[in-house]
């Protein structure tokens, strides 16, 4: 069974198309039902890793320090996305705090690390051990990473509190913001390009 | 292929190959439909469509409506204050915030936590019903809204974050103190039923002229 490195299938409709190269900043869209096909290469893999590396010390940062802290009448009180997740976890709602966990915490966390393993072998062109597997995992995490939501949520959370208490930005707020657009750069659909860079003897053939 | 109009676009199955939906690579179909050996290059089942994707997209769609009544009757949050506690609903939470004049913010949730999910059940149910009926109305139309779906989906998640963090901060005992209440759990389940919904529906299928499930 055979690759058509020069075709690409429309994931929204099955249409067939041949593929072009793209000069900078121009977007590939399917002609039958408007959805993009591809775009052209934002960053290259080693911008990728790192702004990757980037992100996992914002991570660090954004998950160490508070992200809000609060004062009531001299009694303070701070907090971090993971404590909150926890908090959740008291109570007849306490199911929640694992999916909570997961895309505040976890599943970023995971993209980052995967995303490094993989561009340090992508470097040379070559696939990591695991890279299929690593890729598929990627897919699947995409959509339940909610950084940015976490970011409107602690803004909506500073607002509330804010006619009740003196309300206070932690370190890890400015730190979120920037691992929110971080992972938009290093985490989105473009991932997948990566099967294109990398591959070892016959598949090295599959380049665009 | 590449730049005529959509009357002349070629669709995958007449040209004898499908598109393996974890790496995107194009590969020769094997056999006829169902599932067609695995992709050569990441090893993955190829399926010419994603399988049952009608009756998942569905179930999960008709869970996540169940519990939508619960997320919005019960509490998602109960606050005490020197001693006197009184609960808050999603509704009840936009209300308050609309009447202390923070208009801005009751519109985020209730964009958020109300407008998004019922738009989701609408786009969704839409979809279900007119692809099971194998309507060729508004194809291009409808592509659209799949994707609305998917860009919106996660954005719901946010009163859980807001819970989240307004109960993990407000732990002044005597003084104050803010809990999760079970409507948080309902509601947040919807989120993540509609977010499955989406993900098992093949937008493919709008375009299927022919019956597959």
């Amino acid at each position: 069974m055979a690759i058509h490195p020069h075709l690409v299938i429309c994931e929204h409709c099955d249409a067939v198309f041949q593929r072009r190269k793209l000069a900078k900043g121009e977007t590939a869209s399917c002609t039958n039902c408007a959805s993009i096909l591809y775009r052209s290469e934002v960053i290259n893999v080693h911008q990728r890793l790192a702004l990757s590396v980037t992100a996992a010390i914002a991570f660090m940062i954004a998950n160490t320090f508070p992200v809000v802290t609060i004062n009531l009448h001299g009694l303070e009180s701070h907090t971090t996305m993971w404590q909150a997740a926890m908090a959740l976890g008291q109570g007849d709602a306490a199911p929640i705090a694992i999916p909570t966990a997961a895309v505040a915490v976890l599943v970023p966390m995971l993209q980052i690390a995967i995303l490094i393993w993989v561009l340090l072998f992508a470097r040379d062109g070559r696939r990591a051990p695991g890279f299929a597997h690593a890729m598929k995992l990627l897919g699947v995490l995409r959509p339940w990473s909610m950084v940015e939501v976490c970011m409107l949520g602690i803004l909506v959370a500073v607002i509330k509190l804010s006619s009740l208490v003196q309300v206070y930005a932690g370190a890890g707020v400015f730190a979120t913001a920037g691992l929110m657009v971080l992972m938009t750069l290093i985490a989105g659909r473009d991932v997948s390009q990566l099967w294109a860079v990398t591959g070892v003897g016959a598949a090295g053939g599959e380049t665009q | 292929m590449s730049d005529a109009g959509a009357a002349s676009v070629v669709r995958a199955h007449e040209m004898g190959v499908v598109a393996c939906h974890v790496c995107g690579a194009v590969c020769d179909v094997v056999t006829g439909t169902g599932p067609v050996a695995s992709c050569p290059r990441c090893d993955n089942h190829l399926h010419r469509r994603r399988p049952d994707s009608i009756r998942r997209a569905t179930a999960y769609l008709i869970a996540a409506l169940i519990l939508y009544i619960p997320a919005n009757v019960f509490p998602v949050m109960y606050t005490t204050f020197l001693g006197s506690g009184f609960p808050s609903t999603i509704l009840g939470g936009i209300i308050d915030f609309w009447r202390s004049g923070s208009y801005g913010i009751a519109l985020v949730i209730f964009i958020a936590s109300i407008a998004v999910p019922c738009v989701k059940f609408a786009i969704l149910g839409l979809l279900l019903v007119t692809c099971q009926r194998n309507s060729a109305w508004a194809r291009r139309e409808r592509t659209r809204l799949y994707r609305l779906v998917e860009l919106i989906g996660y954005w719901s998640f946010l009163d859980v974050l807001v819970v989240a963090i307004v109960a993990s901060l407000v732990e002044f005992h005597a003084l104050s103190e803010t809990q999760p209440r079970v409507g948080i759990l309902f509601f947040g389940a919807v989120v993540i039923l509609t977010m499955l919904s989406a993900m098992s529906f093949d937008a493919r299928l709008i375009w299927d002229d022919e019956k597959h499930e």
